[in-house]
């Protein structure tokens, strides 16, 4: 399994036409592997979170192909991309974004809720499991807005965890973080790749946070310079 | 069991913001409320002057039609010339032939509720010097009481005294009045053809119209008969009465046929009334009408104000796999959730509101305020206001599906 392929980009290419024709990616082409703790640096503006909202399948309007656990996911119906982004995609972004409404044990059973693959009991507890893996089970039923900052992106990242998903995006994900909190994201996302398998692809501004990953990307004018930077 | 997903999140969106719901179900209510109101009122008017025509009409009526002289007979051949000749009507008598076994007939059709030999004669009723003139209603009275309901309007005696008095007569209370009569007095018609024949009182009847009053009575057939100086098979209209009086259009063809006569319907004879209560349908339907649209916008202006503060939320929850198709459904259930809250809430405040209003005495002829509760307009109400409701919830719905969530992230 590590060394199978879980994504693969093939060429992509994107234009912004506002204000004027401009292309921010240009000719994308890299492999992911199964298990793998990605990051993708670069300067702000260089097309990086650009990227990852087409390998997030949320993106549809680019060139090239993208091809997702075997899938090629290019010119699908956006229900197919919808599905397999519910079920093999998990995503963690800069400012938590939670549903404010809802309990944050709700907020972490609404995707698997949505996938119907287990019984409403069943996901009430595997939400509790990864809500406990996250450290924050003790939080599970108050509103998600009465959470700090640090346990918001936590559940979070439970959220994106709780359908067992393939592939798991982040957004500068400890952008809004403190140090410390920085540490136990990071511990988390390396104990997913080592122990479940799972992959992480990362954009980041943090060096330190890229540095302790398994391989970096790094990008600058909408090119990739680098498909592994070696730090020195 | 499995809940649906999205209807839960439906439901949490509407329990966190208890207030504007409740305004927009408000609006709904206030719609649906007028909607059922009007249609009973529109209902118990009709009904009223329905009934007030019947108490006087029947919804058929089988006489013998005038017929007149063709005026020119055009030349066959070259042998023979066109005849002109003035035109004249060609009955001698507007006698039905052989009544009986018509009425018998007309009371075998599945939709005759009742049917009645019928002889009308002008006449004076005289008290002294005293004249008034006036029509005569000659039938049987039982046959025309199941039709007019007769005993009801009885003030003095009973309508069914006319069976044991051969010479009896129902006077209105107008006629009673002016020639001093009372129950048992004699009084003395002349018909239109001099035929004069003394009556008993048996029976004054009050009726909502003054001028039938004024002017009706009712005597046997028998009596009618002899002031007309004609025997006793002279009948010159059946009356009949269906189960579904709007429906007389449709029996009127047929039963032409099965008499071989002439047959009136009452929307015929009463055009002006069907036109105005028409009229008054259509405006009462379109003020419900546009009452309920007021409501319908109430409905999406609240959607779309939701929409809008939940960009983010419709973004996560494309992010996280909900389709464009989740969204709409959950942002329909929302309006249907909002539509059924207050579309209950409107049926039940309706009902309070008719059955308060039927309560309410008008007096004169009309009696307890003229207004109709039925179930199928509740029925209506309910349909329209969740159909309305829904609809006018769809279109926020469909905005907020097409959201791209990348462009949320992005801001």
């Amino acid at each position: 399994m590590r060394d199978t392929l879980v994504l693969q980009t093939n060429k992509i290419g994107k234009y912004f036409y506002d204000p004027v024709k401009f292309k921010v990616l240009d000719n994308i082409s890299f492999d992911v592997k199964h298990g793998e703790f990605l990051t993708l640096v670069g300067k702000s503006g260089c097309g990086k979170s650009t990227l990852l909202y087409i390998l997030s399948t949320m993106d549809t309007e680019y060139e090239g192909e993208l091809i997702i656990d075997g899938e090629s996911l290019t010119n699908k119906k956006t229900d197919r991309l919808a599905q397999v982004r519910n079920e093999k995609i998990g995503f963690v972004f800069q400012f938590h974004y939670l549903l404010p409404e809802f309990s944050c044990l709700k907020n972490v059973m609404i995707p698997a809720l949505k996938l119907g693959k287990y019984s409403y009991k069943e996901i009430e507890h595997r939400a509790y499991q990864k809500l406990e893996i996250l450290g924050i089970k003790d939080e599970a039923l108050k509103p998600a807005s009465k959470l700090s900052g640090g346990q918001q992106q936590r559940v979070a990242i439970a959220r994106a965890l709780v359908n067992d998903p393939k592939i798991i995006m982040g957004d500068e994900p400890t952008g809004n973080l403190d140090s410390k909190n920085t540490q136990i994201v990071f511990e988390i996302f390396k104990q997913l790749t080592q122990e479940h398998d799972q992959t992480i692809i990362a954009v980041t501004h943090d060096n330190d946070f890229a540095k302790a990953s398994d391989r970096t990307i790094e990008m600058m004018d909408g090119k990739i310079i680098n498909l592994n930077k070696q730090w020195d | 069991m499995k809940r649906d997903v999205n209807s839960e999140i439906a439901f949490t969106h509407i329990l966190s913001r208890k207030k504007q719901t409740l305004v927009a179900s408000l609006g709904v209510t206030v719609g649906i409320t007028a909607f059922v109101f009007l249609n009973s009122l529109i209902l118990g008017f009709n009904r009223f002057f329905d009934d007030q025509i019947f108490r006087s009409m029947p919804h058929m009526r089988i006489y013998k039609d005038d017929e007149i002289s063709k005026s020119l007979v055009s030349k066959k051949d070259s042998s023979t010339l066109p005849v002109v000749v003035n035109p004249k009507f060609l009955n001698k008598t507007k006698n039905l032939i052989n009544p009986q076994l018509l009425v018998n007939e007309m009371n075998h059709q599945p939709d005759v509720v009742a049917a009645a030999q019928w002889v009308s004669v002008n006449l004076f009723y005289t008290s002294g010097k005293t004249q008034m003139n006036g029509i005569a209603s000659g039938a049987n009275i039982k046959e025309a009481d199941a039709m007019f309901d007769i005993t009801s309007t009885m003030v003095e005696g009973k309508a069914h005294n006319l069976e044991s008095v051969t010479n009896g007569i129902l006077i209105g209370v107008g006629i009673a009045e002016k020639l001093n009569l009372r129950l048992n007095d004699n009084l003395t018609v002349i018909s239109s053809i001099g035929a004069s024949k003394v009556m008993k009182v048996v029976g004054i009847f009050k009726t909502s119209n003054s001028i039938s009053d004024k002017t009706k009575s009712y005597m046997n057939l028998s009596a009618a008969q002899q002031l007309l100086r004609e025997g006793p098979s002279y009948v010159t209209d059946i009356y009949i009465n269906v189960k579904d009086p709007d429906k007389v259009a449709q029996y009127k063809p047929f039963f032409e046929k099965l008499s071989g006569y002439k047959v009136e319907e009452w929307k015929e004879a009463n055009e002006t009334f069907v036109a105005a209560s028409k009229t008054r349908s259509v405006m009462m339907r379109s003020i419900s009408g546009a009452i309920l649209l007021v409501a319908a916008f109430g409905i999406y202006n609240i959607l779309n104000m939701t929409i809008m503060q939940k960009l983010n939320d419709i973004a996560i929850l494309k992010a996280t796999g909900f389709s464009g198709k989740d969204v709409i459904k959950i942002f329909v259930s929302e309006a249907l959730i909002m539509g059924t809250f207050g579309t209950l809430i409107g049926l039940t405040l309706a009902t309070l509101l008719v059955n308060l209003v039927s309560h309410v005495y008008v007096g004169g002829d009309i009696g307890f305020f003229p207004i109709r509760f039925e179930p199928s307009i509740m029925g209506l109400g309910a349909f329209v206001g969740i159909l309305v409701t829904t609809a006018a919830g769809f279109i926020p719905a469909r905005n907020a599906a097409k959201v791209d969530p990348v462009e949320i992230f992005r801001k």
